[in-house]
């Protein structure tokens, strides 16, 4: 493996600065990928974050690197697209709880099951924030919300559970009030050859009065603290479900699978962008002879 | 021009489909031109399925109006199809299992009773019992003798069929075919004179095919895909050959998906083609505009089927325009084009992969089930494997001196340079949101008007230098004609077959076939149309979109619209009849014919009399009660003949008033 050279974190600065609200844990979290690209001495050209939209997936634009800010719900297919064509690219995807619990699901279940060498980061901050605060999939039962004035009634989605169930071979927790264990856990995903999900609490200071930094403070702990066994399925899977007085942080499993890249016969001369566009004439006479 | 049609006729699963390729596959090595049309449901096994292929010395452009050898492979096809054939034709079925009586047949058809059991014996006894489906390899063998195209090529598609099962499969099937042949020629004559043989090969493909290959000439690295019919065959080319072509084949979880990979892949810089069919591309539209917006090379074809909804998803109908006119929100640029036949479909496949990298566009092809499914013969000289590949304006390096880089930079063609991500100094992000020229948005915080309009302004200026290198749609035909047929897609062919017929009868017939939809070459199409005296469009749909849509682009008016909107495609006569009754000033109805009367009893006994009965005679009524004359059908026992009920279907609506059981005797 070659070398790692580090990288200045400034290198990744944007070309604007994010205009989310002030407080907001997105902040963290684009301070946590800058960190973890340059820690990993990714380039900035090498370097391809996807989003689909709502107000953490307008983070792609407040970072220097290829970015694309897709449609709702569908940065897992367009980053899988850009990923395959050209996987010389880290391709790190990013967005929310509703792009990609809610609207988008029905792609990252079948990204996971191909187990596809890309990262997912998601800020869960348990509500719609962009669109001014209505329920999400990951909103606590009761909570109110303008959607939900008598209370949320519908159970919300567990992301660890469903994303180890899945198939992803890398799922982990972190918290934009601890930006540096959510930096470190940026990066092993990163790092992880296969599909890897990090769900981060990101708090809405904004739209969510219940899910907030005191409330996170207060019960999360580090399971890097407690040498967690990262490779049981069954116990990950019985962690992913630890909620209440204390939330476990940090990478409830890892596994070494392989991936979606390893069996793609397209791959074998490179990536798909550095191939030659022309046919191979033996080819191309063969396919014309068999319709004859 | 000497021609013969060889229709098909069975079940789903009966393997007719292999039969007829055999028999085309035959004809296009001997230099004959073929055009078959399988007309078929949505069964897996079951159902009536009918294959028609049509054979001529001159390349034929539709599946045409006649049939001269039916093979029929149960007693439902013969009572069906047996009256279609024309004087001196053959009417073929194993006399074993079915009948064909003299009173279902024209005169001078001959009735081909195969005498399976007897006439098998011999390769019974060398390779052992025979599968029921083998027996269509004897039928195949006859119809080669009445379609008067010998032994020889058929025994050598039917080698190539089975080589990979070996030579005892090869020998069976050779044998059967030859019991076939020499049963026919011992006791019958053949429907066609000599040949005149060329013996130059063609290639045999469906329009989903040519597409497929013109991807791979084109350069295509990426291909997505959900199945639907009848896009599906597509991706079955690609994945079967997708070891070879090294292109990367994903069929994903939804059409969704299927777009937005597509997208995604485009933007990395590999040339990406996705297809549907209308139900899925009406999921995928909304990323067609961010293919938009984001200025994204991208091929998506959308195949028309019957709609709207499923619809009649093995039927072929033009009834998509609207939608793929229509697709997205906003106004963007893409290209909307639809190719007219099979070799249309491969060539406009490797043009628009360029246009889609000039232009950074989407490109929406529009096929249909039709020029999709449908194979026809091809000179291979077609097919050129080396096409020039222009990948567009591609910045690949950017030296930090030259400042930021402006991925959708304001310049006169409206054409930014575009970088690929890898490249090092020309980061940038692809928006679904507006943005300025150095790709920030201008969304959220300050939405500068000028700068919107600016660069809408430039990607309008792509579409309108896309259209002038397009090539205008010009008039076929004569030049002073009488007539002028408007048509698109795959109805060319038979629009054109029907002009030709219309014009030697008398009736001075062009036609003017539209290609590219968007950009529209409004000035030039008008500059035609108004000089035309009668103005007539010839769509498969309802509402005739093509024609409003020129009215819209144009403000010209048809003088009558011809439709067929039932699943079928149109026949060259179809148009003909209709057309002469336009300039007759008659009147067009779309009533229940004869024929149609008992094919709709067809489908009502399935359910109303568990398909124990079959349609006889179908009698017209006028006097009944019903507000309208009625086609008094009646319905006898399959197994004894005996008239057993009788149905009345309104001419006008098709309602189905009765459905009368006769008393059983006792």
């Amino acid at each position: 493996m070659a070398t790692v050279i580090e990288l200045p974190v400034e290198l990744f600065k944007g070309p604007v600065d994010p205009d989310w609200c002030p407080g907001c844990g997105d902040f963290a979290v684009l301070k946590g990928v800058q960190t973890a690209a340059a820690k990993l001495g990714i380039t900035p050209e090498n370097l391809l974050v996807v989003s689909g939209i709502g107000c953490s997936s307008n983070l792609p634009g407040f970072l220097h690197a290829y970015g694309i800010h897709s449609l709702h719900g569908r940065a897992v297919p367009v980053a899988t697209g850009a990923h395959l064509a050209n996987t010389d690219l880290k391709c790190v995807i990013t967005g929310g709880d509703g792009d990609g619990y809610g609207i988008g699901i029905g792609h990252l279940l079948h990204a996971m099951r191909r187990n596809l060498d890309v990262t997912y980061i998601v800020m869960d901050n348990q509500i719609y924030g962009l669109t001014t605060g209505q329920t999400s999939p990951t909103t606590g039962v009761g909570q109110k919300t303008k959607s939900t004035p008598q209370g949320n009634h519908e159970n919300p989605l567990n992301p660890l559970a469903l994303a180890i169930t899945a198939g992803a071979t890398f799922v982990a927790r972190a918290f934009s009030g601890e930006p540096k264990h959510m930096a470190d856990t940026i990066s092993a995903a990163i790092q992880h050859k296969g599909f890897s999900l990090v769900d981060i609490f990101s708090p809405c200071v904004t739209y969510n009065k219940v899910n907030t930094y005191p409330f996170f403070k207060e019960r999360v702990y580090k399971l890097e603290d407690e040498n967690w066994d990262r490779t049981d399925f069954h116990a990950s899977l019985a962690k992913a479900f630890e909620w209440g007085d204390k939330i476990p942080l940090g990478v409830v499993y890892e596994t070494d699978m392989p991936t979606y890249e390893d069996s793609e016969l397209a791959f074998k001369k490179g990536a798909l962008v550095k191939q030659s566009l022309k046919t191979d004439p033996k080819v191309w006479a063969n396919i014309v002879e068999e319709m004859i | 021009m000497q021609e013969v049609t060889v229709g098909i006729a069975g079940a789903a699963g009966d393997g007719l489909d292999k039969s007829g390729d055999t028999l085309a596959k035959s004809c296009s090595r001997l230099g004959l031109h073929v055009y078959a049309y399988n007309c078929y449901q949505s069964i897996i096994r079951g159902g009536h399925i009918w294959l028609r292929v049509r054979i001529g010395e001159n390349k034929v452009y539709s599946h045409g109006d006649n049939l001269n050898v039916l093979v029929a492979l149960n007693q439902d096809s013969i009572e069906r199809h047996s009256l279609e054939v024309e004087e001196g034709g053959a009417v073929l079925f194993n006399s074993d299992r079915l009948t064909c009586e003299p009173s279902q047949v024209r005169a001078g058809v001959q009735i081909v009773g195969l005498p399976m059991k007897k006439i098998t014996e011999e390769v019974v006894k060398e390779h052992g019992a025979l599968l029921p489906i083998m027996q269509n390899t004897v039928a195949m063998g006859a119809a080669a003798y009445f379609a008067n195209v010998g032994l020889e090529e058929p025994s050598s598609v039917l080698a190539d069929t089975f080589a990979h099962k070996g030579q005892k499969v090869i020998d069976l099937n050779v044998s059967l075919l030859k019991v076939g042949y020499e049963f026919a020629k011992a006791n019958f004559k053949p429907v066609t004179k000599e040949w005149k043989f060329t013996n130059k090969k063609r290639c045999f493909l469906t329009g989903n095919e040519a597409i497929a290959i013109g991807a791979y000439a084109a350069g295509c690295k990426f291909y997505s895909a959900y199945p639907m019919t009848p896009a599906s065959t597509i991706l079955h080319w690609m994945a079967n050959h997708a070891n070879e072509t090294g292109i990367c084949v994903k069929q994903c979880e939804d059409e969704l998906s299927v777009i937005n990979m597509a997208i995604g892949a485009g933007i990395a810089g590999a040339r990406s083609m996705c297809a549907t069919a209308g139900g899925g591309f009406a999921l995928m539209t909304e990323a067609v505009g961010m293919a938009g917006i984001m200025e994204v090379p991208v091929v998506c074809v959308e195949v028309q089927r019957g709609g709207p909804s499923t619809g009649l998803p093995t039927k072929t109908e033009q009834a998509d325009l609207w939608q793929v006119y229509g697709a997205s929100q906003g106004e963007f640029p893409r290209l909307i084009v639809a190719p007219r036949d099979i070799v249309d479909c491969f060539n406009t496949t490797v043009d628009v992969f360029n246009l889609a990298d000039r232009y950074q566009l989407p490109v929406l092809l529009m096929s249909d089930l039709l020029l999709s499914e449908h194979p026809e013969t091809v000179d291979p000289e077609v097919f050129n494997g080396n096409p020039v590949i222009d990948r567009g304006e591609i910045v690949s390096e950017w030296p930090e001196s030259k400042g930021k880089f402006k991925r959708f930079k304001f310049t006169e063609s409206g054409i930014s340079p575009r970088a690929l991500p890898g490249t090092a100094n020309t980061a940038f992000v692809s928006a679904s949101d507006e943005q300025d020229e150095e790709s920030i948005l201008i969304s959220d915080m300050f939405t500068s008007p000028a700068t919107r309009r600016k660069i809408m302004d430039k990607r309008g200026r792509k579409i309108e230098n896309l259209l002038k290198e397009l090539p205008a749609p010009v008039l076929e035909g004569p030049a002073d004609a009488d007539l002028t047929l408007v048509c698109w897609g795959s109805t060319w062919g038979t629009v054109k077959e029907a002009a030709e017929l219309l014009t030697a009868q008398g009736i001075k017939t062009n036609l003017l076939n539209i290609k590219y939809i968007a950009p529209f070459h409004a000035k030039e199409v008008e500059a035609i149309l108004s000089k035309a005296k009668k103005k007539i469009s010839v769509e498969v749909n309802y509402t005739s979109q093509m024609a409003r849509f020129i009215k819209g682009e144009t403000g010209i008016s048809m003088d009558a619209h011809i439709n067929r909107y039932d699943g079928e495609p149109m026949e060259p006569l179809y148009v003909v009849e209709h057309v002469k009754r336009i300039v007759a000033g008659v009147a067009l109805d779309y009533d229940v014919t004869e024929a149609e009367a008992k094919d709709m009893a067809y489908h009502y006994i399935r359910t109303h009399a568990q398909e124990k009965l079959r349609p006889t005679a179908a009698t017209r009524e006028s006097s009944n009660g019903h507000g309208e004359p009625t086609w008094n059908v009646e319905l006898s026992e399959r197994a004894t003949g005996k008239l057993a009920a009788r149905m009345k279907v309104g001419v006008s609506t098709g309602a189905t008033y009765s459905f009368e059981k006769l008393a059983e005797e006792k």
